[in-house]
């Protein structure tokens, strides 16, 4: 495979054998993390405390006719707040300005904050909830894509649609006309929880000169104090937002810390106090952000020897009541929807649509885990119809060096998708595993008949596998079958489109007064790496340690906005920036010294006497758009993304066909990254997303009742558990990229796209039933199973149009 | 009446006991009650009357980390470090009732199956608990961190009094 992808460019001499990057140096902040030293939201002591709660609606859309607090109840130092206390405007600033800080006459989604209440007592202040009655007119809700789209109600514009987004290449209809098989299906993804284990949680208070300093757990410190300077109609230097210590993000923290921040920041206005607002997990599960569910359907056409020649795709996400993040995630999930494949002819058709169910928001992979499900399940249909391998199909489609999206970018560099492939399949010995499983299988039917055959057979138990899996197939009369399955993903690194221009983050490195470098950036550390992952970068340019290096806390008053910490974008680009600060830096101080600098010891010596002759140093830089790339964003063409990361994830599994009940036996991840800048952080993030992913294919629904949700518990909404997470083995490929620090791309979200796809095909190798929708809970198996023959696709090549699987 | 956990972090200002559901379910308040892993958000605090309560503040000794703490550090175990202060604490009590011998990785996921992860996938967790009974040696052949080598050479394990059991 062409490893040759870095351009002849600005040669990047590297200043010295690599001394921090590429090492799993510890973790800088991990001693404070295994003592309990590490504080987080909920363990900082305020004096003078008040705790806030949230009044929110109950109902899921209609008009507010009356608040009234109980006269029975003693309302004394309780501090309430409603609408008319905001003193700017009553939104929460993100993308539109449709979202009020508090509802004001009508409700749109059930949970939508209406009165804010504080005390000192945590309990009093809980029992003042219940004293507060509201009345209201209901108004018939929307809580659903279907009903949405059927315009039971019309909650916005006259489609309900939020965002409508178009891709085209070639020429699809055509393409569809001249393929030899034109296979169709329907695909679908439910709600999905974030679940960090720490809920959100804010503490805001009046400062001395009048402004606003609030401290939680966040990812985007920028965004909260967009959203507070409008809130509270102030300054921008009077609002300041710092992080705390953050107990998890995957993007539940993106946006909904500007709701709860700026609740926490009203009724510290309102009261002079220092106000808490900690959210229990219910009230975490019932009324934040999830992932947007989705419905997507695909209709493909293909040449007999496997070729894709054209895909007809229609995506429809539920946005919920507000606009919030959905156009964004919308986008990256259109532009992800054809995968990892080469394709002449493409048509995306998205849009992201009303309801009135809570804003579905931002959760790690951002719209690409819905519609590279959908993909990934159809390239499987589209295998089984051909009677080809699945890995075969994938390996004769990858995109390879050149190749052309759907949006027209030309992949330039760094295209690791069949590496990434290829080394998965390897890793899981998928052709002689696959084997090994059908032969069993058959076996274990033969035994289940009672014909004698294969009596001593039962799926069996490779060297690699389980001990739990107790005495395998055989195992007390169940009747259970195996199976193997995989995906492969891609995921587009940084914002979208030209997001990273209007973004335009900036990353500065100073030297603090010991003579240490310090990194001043507001990507925030939640738990993914950040901290250790700049030292380390800045350390390897400056030619020191990582543990030499200061990071400082994200807080709006001391870094500058380098973006959001989303979207796979902190190590590629602002990584970047503090790589080129680094130089620099390394470049004035050498420049000063008239020599090089030896080590950190000799650093600090010399950055002393800097500061002493020469006074401060701080060096900034901002993102500069690299010249190669060019988007349109009327035309939703060009370069989506600077550079693509690729995954490749295979499962093996195991069904009980009587209980429905699948677990998931082993696990293989790749991903290409481009460098792995800290071996153990990035896989920890490739073994991270993989489960969360399982959870997604397999186990996480989130269950509604008139637009509530009804399992807002970690007893009835379930995550995996130890038990449920197989060993997972991780390989990092390597294709660098010019563009990033040390040739890094993105690695965040990439794991996330590609488990629940390579699950569902495993259950399908399994059983030979497919089911089109996740989670695969056992009930929606034992449904599939049922009508399995239905679903289950033949081996052979049938002509003509193959109707996709089932709707439940 | 109080829960222990509140006891805990706010009367005894021992913060590093987390609270993630408040009814038993992920873990992130486990703490050792006479050397047995309990949830302290279920625990009203007048069942551990005269009972030794080890939170994971307790795991270091004199401000050396125990094995386990330096090996979730080494091996990525901590990722946004919620859960760990119960994982530590619950795979303290499973190290010392392996006396030495190193768990299977089974055993090992099969005893943190009550405190959920959402960063980690388990997988570095089960590696570093592993790693600490082996006495703390890494696997990617790093140079060990220095360490005695018991396993349950914290705080946990010398907690032996006969009145365990006190909860469940």
């Amino acid at each position: 495979m062409a490893r040759r992808a870095r351009p002849p460019r600005a040669s990047r001499t590297v200043l010295r054998p690599p001394a921090s990057v590429g090492r799993s140096v510890p973790r800088l902040e991990g001693p404070d993390k295994v003592t309990g030293r590490a504080l987080y939201v909920d363990d900082l002591r305020v004096p003078g405390v008040l705790h806030g709660r949230t009044v929110r609606s109950t109902i899921a859309r209609g008009r507010i006719q009356r608040v009234s607090l109980d006269p029975a109840f003693d309302w004394s130092g309780v501090v309430v707040a409603d609408h008319r206390d905001i003193p700017g405007e009553n939104l929460v600033a993100l993308i539109e300005d449709d979202q009020p800080l508090l509802a004001a006459e009508e409700v749109r989604h059930a949970e939508e904050p209406i009165l804010l209440l504080a005390h000192e007592d945590p309990e009093r202040v809980e029992a003042a909830t219940r004293a507060v009655q509201i009345e209201y007119e209901p108004l018939e809700p929307v809580l659903t894509i279907e009903d949405s789209l059927a315009r039971k109600a019309l909650l916005r514009g006259d489609d309900n649609v939020f965002k409508n987004i178009l891709i085209e290449r070639g020429d699809v209809e055509r393409g569809l006309a001249g393929s030899d098989l034109v296979i169709e299906g329907e695909y679908r993804c439910g709600h999905q929880e974030q679940l960090y284990i720490e809920n959100n949680g804010m503490i805001a208070e009046r400062t001395p000169d009048g402004g606003l300093l609030v401290r939680g757990s966040l990812q985007c410190p920028y965004y909260v104090h967009k959203a507070l300077v409008r809130a509270f109609a102030l300054p921008p230097d009077q609002v300041r937002i710092v992080q705390t210590v953050t107990g998890g993000g995957f993007g539940g923290k993106e946006e909904y810390p500007s709701m709860i921040g700026g609740h926490a920041a009203l009724l510290a206005w309102k009261s002079g106090r220092p106000v808490k607002i900690v959210y229990d997990r219910l009230e975490d599960i019932a009324a934040t952000t999830k992932r947007h569910p989705a419905v997507i359907k695909l209709r493909t056409g293909v040449a007999r020897d496997g070729m894709l020649v054209a895909n007809a795709i229609d995506i429809v996400m539920d946005g919920g009541a507000y606009v919030t993040l959905s156009p964004v995630v919308l986008s990256r999930g259109a532009i992800h929807a054809a995968g990892p494949y080469r394709c002449p002819n493409v048509s995306i058709r998205a849009r992201a649509v009303a309801t009135n169910t809570p804003p579905n928001g931002a959760f790690r992979g951002f719209g690409a885990p819905q519609t590279q499900f959908a993909v990934e399940c159809h390239m499987e249909r589209i295998a089984a119809a051909l009677g080809l391998d699945p890995l075969e199909l994938r390996r004769r489609n990858a995109y390879r060096l050149g190749d052309v999206t759907p949006t027209g970018q030309v992949l330039r560099e760094s295209v690791g998708a069949l590496e990434a492939l290829e080394a998965a399949a390897r890793r899981a010995r998928w052709a002689e595993r696959r084997a090994l499983h059908e032969r069993e299988n058959r076996a274990a039917e033969a035994r289940e008949r009672g014909d004698g055959l294969g009596s001593g057979a039962g799926p069996g138990r490779g060297r690699r596998e389980r001990a739990t899996n107790g005495a395998g197939p055989r195992a007390n009369g169940r009747r259970l079958r195996r199976g193997i399955g995989l995906s492969l993903v891609y995921h587009g690194a940084g914002f979208t489109g030209s997001g990273e221009v209007k973004l335009g983050s900036v990353a500065a490195l100073d030297l603090a007064r010991d003579g240490r470098p310090r990194i001043l950036a507001a990507s925030t550390e939640i738990g993914q790496g950040t901290t250790t992952m700049f030292a380390q970068l800045v350390a390897e340019a400056l030619g020191v340690t990582a543990d030499f290096v200061a990071v400082e806390t994200p807080d709006t008053g001391l870094v500058p906005d380098s973006g959001p910490t989303v979207a796979s974008r902190t190590c590629m680009v602002v990584g970047g920036l503090l790589e080129k600060c680094a130089r620099s830096m390394r470049e004035r101080l050498e420049l000063f010294a008239e020599r090089p600098i030896k080590d950190g010891r000799d650093f600090q010596r010399i950055a002393r006497r800097f500061l002493s002759e020469r006074g401060p140093l701080r060096i900034e830089r901002r993102y500069e758009k690299p010249p190669e790339i060019e988007w349109d964003d009327d035309r939703y063409r060009g370069d989506a993304y600077g550079v693509f990361s690729y995954g490749s994830c295979v499962v093996e599994v195991e069904v009980d066909l009587d209980t429905g009940e699948t677990r998931v036996l082993r696990a293989v991840a790749t991903a290409d990254i481009g460098k792995a800048i800290h071996p153990i952080l990035a896989a920890g993030q490739i073994e991270g997303g993989t489960i969360q992913g399982l959870g997604y294919g397999l186990l996480e629904e989130v269950r509604w009742k008139e637009g509530r949700v009804w399992n807002h518990q970690l007893t009835n909404y379930i995550i995996p558990t130890s038990m449920d997470a197989p060993p997972i083995e991780v390989v990092i490929v390597e294709q660098p990229y010019s563009r990033g620090p040390f040739g890094a791309k993105g690695v965040g979200e990439l794991p996330m796209d590609a488990p629940a796809p390579a699950i569902v095909a495993a259950i399908a190798h399994a059983t030979g039933a497919r089911i089109d929708e996740i989670p695969v809970t056992p009930e929606r198996l034992l449904e599939g199973l049922r009508d399995g023959d239905a679903g289950r696709d033949g081996s052979g090549s049938s002509p003509g149009s193959r109707r996709g699987g089932k709707r439940s | 009446m109080k829960r222990l956990l509140d006891v805990l972090r706010e009367d005894c200002s021992l913060p590093g006991t987390k609270e993630g559901c408040g009814e038993g379910e992920c873990g992130a308040c486990s703490v050792l009650i006479d050397g047995r892993t309990v949830c302290s958000c279920l625990v009203p605090v007048v069942q551990v009357q005269g009972a030794r309560v080890v939170t994971v503040e307790g795991l270091a000794r004199a401000g050396r980390l125990s094995a386990l703490q330096r090996e979730f550090i080494q091996l990525g175990a901590a990722q946004c470090g919620i859960c760990t202060p119960g994982m530590l604490v619950t795979a303290a009590e499973l190290l010392r009732h392996a006396r030495g011998r190193v768990p299977s990785e089974e055993e090992v996921r099969e005893a943190l199956a009550g405190n959920l992860c959402r960063c980690t996938g388990y997988q570095k967790i089960v590696d570093a608990v592993r790693a600490a009974a082996r006495g703390g040696t890494s696997r990617n052949g790093a140079p060990a961190t220095r360490l005695a080598r018991a396993p349950g050479r914290s705080r946990a394990g010398t907690a032996r009094t006969k009145r365990s059991r006190r909860r469940r």
